[in-house]
Formats: C-alpha cells, structure tokens, sequence
C-alpha cells in the first residue's frame, strides 16, 4: 500500500454534498481532496442532447446507476428470513460517478416541515406517547436553524417556484403550509402542462390550496452566485434517471464544478474506491482513508479530516467496514450505527379522459402542481392511528414509453385489447402521486451481510425493511384524498394503485433511503451530532440522507444539501479554530 | 499516521495546504487539479445496431420469440405487432451483449430461492435464461400438445401458456417460468419501445402507436398548448431521414 502525502481534507464520494463540502471548505482556504468511485462526467460529453434522450440505455440499463455487479446490498423484509443480493437495481436507483446521484435526480427541491424536525417531541406534545418500537427521534436542529442554508442551495440551484411564506407572510400561490423563508425564490415557476393544470383546478374545487412544486429545474436563464449560468429547461422528458444535456437541471456539474474545478487547492480523484476510514481510537481522530484505484492499486491518504460523502447507503456501511461507532442491535434497541433505516411510501391514481390532449413527453422533472394539505403535522391526526403524512402531486415528468404506457382497470396484461387500451390512453392519461413518510421502527435498520460481498471482498450492505402499520394506514389515507381530487378532475374513469403488501426491493418506487448513520442530541441514540460531527471521531463528518432520523414525506435533496451548508459553516466558524468535538455528550 | 510535523491546530487555523497533492508523482493517474478536464470532440455516443446474422438466438428460440411476442403485442388495424417492429431482433442483440451476460448484475452465490419481495435471485444471467427456458417451455408444449413445439401450437394455446406461466400455474422442468414471464415481457416492451438504434421499434413502429416523439429535446414552444396534439413526425437518435436524404 502506498502512503500518499497528507491532506487537510478527504471527501469520500463526489455528488451534491461532496461538491457543496469541497467549494465551502476549499473557500475557508483548506486543501480538498475528493475520492470518487466512479468517472468524470460533464454534460457536453455525457449528456448530450444528441444522445442523452435514450430510455433503455438510461433507465432501463441503468447507465448512471451504481452497478450491483460492483458492489450492491442484501434485503429482506424482517430478521426471520435470509437477506438476499439486489441483484439489479429496481426500487431505488443510486448513482455513481462524478455528480452522483445529483445528475439524475427529478429537481424536486422541497424544504421539511418545521415540525419534520421535532417528530418525536411535537407529535408525542399532541397526540400523547408513540408506539413503543417506533423509534422516531427529533434531529437536534431545527427549521429555524437551517432556513439560510435551505436559502442558500434554492440560490445555488436557481429554484423555480412560488414562496407561500416569507418572513411569517402566507403568499398567494405558493405552498401556505411551509415553513417560513427569507425571500422569494430565485425563478419564477415553470410554465405548467395541462395535466397538473387539471388537478389545480380540481384541488381547489375541494378545497385545497395548490402550488407549483419547488424545481430544480430552471424557467429562465440565470447566473447562480459563483457565477455558473444556467438555460431554461426544454421540457425534453428525459430529465429524472438522465442527465441533462442542456444545462436546465441544477447538478453539482451546473452549479459548482465549473468554479471547483479550477482551484488549486482541489484535487478530484475519480475511478478511486474508498475501502475504509482509518482511525485512532484513543485520539478519537480519523487518521485517514484506504482507497483502492482502477489499477487494484492500494493507497492510503492521510488526512487532518475525513468528510464521508457517499449515498446515504454507503456511508453507514463505510463506518460498519471500519468498525467507527457501535453497530445497531434490533434485540436491544442498542447502538448507533445503522439505526432508524427508512425509505418512502408510495402511490398513485391514474385519471383516463377521452377528450384530452395531455402531450405527456412535454415534461420536466419537477414540473407539477402539489397540495400539502395531508403532509406531516398539517393535519389534524386525532383518531386516525398514524402520524406523518405525505404531499399529493400532479407531475408531468416524462412521457418514455417502455415505462409509461397506463392502462384503465379492466385492460389486459398484453394482447390485442392491451395494445388498444395503451394507443387510447397513452395520451390522454393524468396521474395523482402521493408521497408518504416513512417512521422509524425498531425492526428496520442497516448491519452487514454475514455471507454476500462485494468485488473488493467486503461484506455488502444488509437492509432489513418493512413498511408498517404506521405506513400503510398513512398512505391509505393519502390514497384516498388523492382519490377524492381524481374523481372531481372528471376524467372518464380512475385506477386506483394503492401500496399493498410488504415492501418489494423490485418495483421502482424512490431512491430516498435514509437513516443508518441518524443525527441527534445524544450519542446514546444518534451516530452524529447537529453539524453531522461524528460523536467517536472528531474530525469526521458524515454527510447525507443516513442523518435524517425518519423519512418526512418530501423529496431530500433540499435538507441533504442544507444540512451540508449548516456542518460546511461550523467546520469554517468553529472547528477549523479549535478542533474538537462542536457539541459536548 | 499523519506526515504532518506541525500542530494540527495551527494547520488548520492558517489555512495552510498540508501536503497538497497537487501535481506530486504519487498522485495516482486519474488525478484532476486545476481545471475541467473536457476534452473537444469526446462524446459517450451509444453503438447503432446494424442489420446482419442473429447473434445469439437459435433458429429455434427466435421462433419461439416470434411467436410469443406475437401474441404479446399482435400486428393489427392499429399498426405493427411486435414481430413487425423487430422486436426478435432487439432480443436477439441485447442477449449478446452486455445485458444478456448480466454483466452489470451481482451474479455471485449462495442462490437460495427467497421471497418474491427480494427480487430475481436465480443463477442464470439473462441470456441463459432465455436458453433454458425457451428449451422448458417447448418441452412442455410438446409434452402436453401432442409433440409440437410452442411455435407450432394455435394463438389459444399459446395464450394459456404465457399466462399459465406467468401466474405461476404451469410449473417447468428446471426453469422458473415465472421469472422468466417477467424478464421476457419487460424486454418486449423494450423492444417494442426503445429507441430504434437497438434494433427493435422498426420505423417506430411502437411510438406512431401510442404518439411518442422520441428523442426530440425542446417542447418549449408546446408546453402552453393545452390541449392540442403537437403534428410533429416522430424522431430517433439515428436522426431523421429527411435530415440526411439518400
């Protein structure tokens, strides 16, 4: 193993939060070196729009997906069966490579709740105490605490949306359920396409408040302040599970790479594995990172911090690998590390007409009107049996015909009557999705496999993961207020596709997996503190959706980003004067 | 395991690179400092199908694949079937490639059978199962059809077998059926559906039925017609033939 020159900083992983972590920390004047599994990607090479509009290479071959044959994780629902390999990807869809996971999100840029942020202590305020193996805790930090950086990723992105409450001022057209924001967003929303128009009206017909969803998605040109420009989006429809080949979709290669990449005091170093974080225990340092390179070449890179920024399901694992943190034991509630795996609970109500045009292929991946009328606290619980909720959408996405192509009810698998029933409706369909949280629970959690591993011959991942009462009394609530908007948007018949049965790693559904490496007020309960400060390891920094305690029921990526600007602040503010643990246990 | 001979708090408050790895010989090759490696002319351009010899399928087995996705998606009044649109061929070349080997899958061992919630858990990479259950199913026509091949068998017949199969009421001699139904009719959907440089949705076939437009990227100027279907021809990534007339 060859010993590398020591660093101050090593990023593990190079998506959102590695490039949001490396501008800031290279900005306060430290050396950056971000280690990265996968290839440089840039838009003009990778996406273009020559060939970038290409659904089985994309979404069905899974292009700029993580491949399973590397490396991927074993499943099972609960602890009396034998976890299983993910063989190939289906219900969630990891990146890899340089952008991860951030080059082909959907853009769907939502701020949690503030009451998302006190879960266990507001709801247990309300409603009284929570089930005993529901192990939902508060995150440590509060709306109050993040809205600048929540600010701060909005402008960083060029946003499009309609603020609903400014500075405590509900605004007309925009969500009045959020949590409060110092300015309007920094675009104007996108211009809508009929589908979500129809639901609009039919929302508000019952009652509801409808707005334009928050997207990453740009509605004009516009210079971000590092000074990266941004075009309008096109509406192509290859948007979520692709790159973007016109510079609409705010990526990490939209918004920072441009000006990161020309520092010289970072260093991106791709093809490059990180097998474990070394450390010293009694110094309650990290020492540094073992990576492995293309050529099966060792390293060690000594570093002053490590700053884990890897998907959500990676970094819990890289600190189980390298034995950073007690590993969570479902037996005795006990541990920390792979604590409070959750994920998101889905569904959707299809709306056929027989005289509309909806053009489903003119889409963007946050183009949509939502309601948050039925998400977290916004709602009275009383009686119901669940907390938690979800927001109902109308999104026009995309039109790719190997994945959309809905039938009514009555429709055949295949056939003559199928292909009838895909040529009358493939146009003319509208769709409701509802958006669920998912609580944590005792029984659902992270460790590593006993039997499966990866190429580099490290245990994989071992999720164990069930929806529970909780989830699917929740999301058949959702289901039917999405069914009562569906019927009033007078379509010609419903099908109702409700969530049935246990969680099935199979279908795609969300790549929103969270929890594993939770945040908190104390270590007894939580893996890192309120600047995803590791409590066992000082200068170690875990960044990502594994710090989410519980899942609320919005898209991450704008908390995942506003945690890393809150933890990038006080490493700039506090910690790089006086190294050592932010918060004491 | 630090180099560092300072006091890392010092380092840290001066702000002063330690060690930077910039341009030193044992930063590993793939190393990026100082700029945005773009390179003029790069392009991560997809292979365009060409027409030629099968590559993986027996006489046998494209048969069975004619047949089948025949009944899946049939050639009728509304356009093209499945055979029409090529989808044997798209098949045929996705086997011999990358996909059929499941080169991107995690194919190590122990294969217990599991839940159906835990996803395709058989040995077989794609290209094996279609061989191993194409030679299954054709035993078990001929086994229950006096002797012919699934092929040879009428529309109704073939009909009970692909569902039979699919529901996991028919049960083959050493192949899932089930997981193979899935597999099969995903791929057909594919190449009934995906852009024709694979070979299948000939002449777009599939997306004149439905009005997809395939891989064209600006709907600026539609995304305020409501309403209104969008008279625009259908486009592949090969491009548009009236762009580059012979």
């Amino acid at each position: 193993m060859k010993i590398l020159p020591s660093v101050d900083v090593a990023l593990v992983g190079f998506g959102w939060t590695g490039a949001i972590m490396a501008q800031e920390l290279t900005d306060a004047g430290l050396g950056v070196v971000a280690l990265e599994r996968g290839g440089w990607r840039d838009t003009s090479t990778d996406f273009a729009v020559t060939f970038a509009q290409d659904e089985l290479r994309y979404m069905w071959r899974r292009a700029l997906f993580e491949e399973p044959a590397r490396q991927t994780l074993t499943f099972r629902n609960n602890v009396t069966q034998t976890a299983l390999p993910m063989r190939n990807l289906g219900s969630f869809l990891p990146g890899t490579g340089v952008g991860g996971a951030g080059v082909h999100w959907n853009g769907q840029n939502w701020r949690f709740l503030p009451s998302d942020f006190v879960a266990r202590s507001h709801n247990t305020e309300r409603y009284g105490p929570l089930p005993d193996d529901m192990t939902v805790q508060d995150w440590g930090v509060t709306y109050d605490d993040l809205e600048s950086h929540f600010d701060k990723f909005e402008y960083l992105c060029g946003v499009s949306g309609k603020a609903g409450n400014i500075k405590g001022q509900i605004q007309d057209g925009g969500n009045p359920f959020e949590g409060w924001r110092s300015r309007e967003f920094p675009n104007p929303p996108l211009d809508m396409a009929l589908a979500p128009t129809l639901f609009e009206t039919a929302a508000r017909e019952t009652g509801h408040k409808p707005f334009p969803c928050p997207a990453a998605n740009l509605s004009r040109p516009y210079t971000n302040p590092l000074g990266v420009q941004l075009a309008p989006c096109t509406f192509c429809g290859f948007c979520e599970k692709f790159g973007c080949g016109n510079f609409s979709k705010s990526t990490p290669q939209t918004t920072i790479l441009p000006v990161l990449m020309r520092k010289k005091n970072f260093e991106l170093r791709t093809q490059c594995e990180v097998l474990r974080v070394e450390h010293n225990a009694v110094a309650r340092r990290a020492t540094g990172v073992v990576y492995v390179d293309a050529q099966g070449e060792e390293y060690l890179q000594p570093a002053e911090m490590v700053i884990l920024c890897a998907y959500a399901l990676q970094n819990p694992r890289l600190m189980l690998l390298s034995g950073i943190g007690t590993p969570y034991d479902p037996r005795t509630g006990e541990g920390v590390v792979g604590k409070n795996y959750a994920y998101q609970i889905t569904s959707n109500v299809n709306v056929f007409y027989d005289d509309k045009v909806m053009n489903p292929f003119v889409g963007a991946g946050a183009l949509g009107v939502g309601i948050d009328e039925y998400n977290g606290d916004n709602f009275n619980h009383s009686g119901l049996g669940f907390i938690g909720g979800g927001y109902l959408a109308c999104w026009q996405t995309h039109g790719r015909p190997i994945e959309y192509h809905p039938t009514p009810e009555d429709a055949p698998k295949w056939g003559a009557k199928w292909k009838q029933a895909v040529a009358k409706n493939y146009n003319s369909t509208a769709t409701i999705s509802t958006h669920g949280a998912v609580m944590s629970h005792r029984n659902n959690y992270l460790d590593l496999d006993p039997t499966y591993r990866d190429v580099y011959g490290r245990p994989l991942l071992r999720m164990t993961f069930d929806f529970t009462d909780n989830e699917y009394k929740m999301s058949e609530y959702l289901t039917a207020r999405a069914t009562e908007i569906a019927k009033a948007m007078k379509g010609r018949e419903i099908k109702v596709n409700g969530r049935k049965g246990p969680y099935n790693i199979v279908p795609y559904q969300t790549t929103h997996n969270t929890g594993g490496a939770i945040m908190g007020s104390d270590p007894k309960s939580s893996a890192v503190n309120r600047y995803l400060q590791s409590w066992d390891l000082h200068n170690l920094f875990v960044m990502g959706a594994c710090a989410f305690p519980q899942n609320p029921g919005y898209n991450p990526t704008g908390t995942v980003a506003a945690l890393a600007y809150h933890s990038a602040e006080a490493i700039r503010t506090q910690y790089i004067k006086n190294p050592g643990f932010l918060v004491q246990a | 395991m630090s180099s560092s001979k300072l006091n890392r708090r010092q380092i840290l408050s001066a702000g002063v690179l330690v060690g930077s790895s910039v341009a030193f010989d044992t930063a590993p090759a793939a190393s990026i400092t100082g700029k945005v490696p773009w390179h003029a002319g790069d392009a991560n351009k997809p292979p365009i199908a060409e027409p030629g010899p099968r590559q993986y399928l027996t006489d046998a087995e494209a048969a069975f694949i004619d047949a089948a996705t025949a009944r899946f998606i049939p050639n009728d009044e509304l356009g093209p079937g499945a055979v029409e649109a090529g989808v044997t061929t798209f098949i045929d070349l996705q086997l011999a490639g990358p996909y059929g080997k499941g080169a991107s899958w995690y194919m190590e061992g122990p294969w217990p059978k599991g839940e159906p919630s835990q996803g395709y858990q058989s040995r077989l990479s794609p290209a094996d199962m279609y061989r191993t259950t194409i030679k299954a199913i054709d035993a078990y026509a001929a086994k229950e059809f006096g002797g012919q091949n699934f092929a040879a068998l009428t529309g109704e017949q073939q009909d009970k077998i692909l569902e039979g199969l699919d529901k996991g009421d028919i049960t083959l001699e050493g192949a899932d059926g089930k997981a193979f139904m899935t597999m099969f009719w995903q791929n057909t959907l594919e190449g009934f559906f995906a852009d024709p440089i694979y070979g299948g949705n000939r002449d777009m076939a599939g997306w004149k039925l439905i009005g997809f437009l395939g891989a064209r990227y600006d709907y600026r100027p539609y995304i305020n017609k409501h309403n209104v279907k969008i008279d625009l021809p259908p486009v592949s990534l090969k491009g548009n033939p009236s762009w580059t007339p012979a």
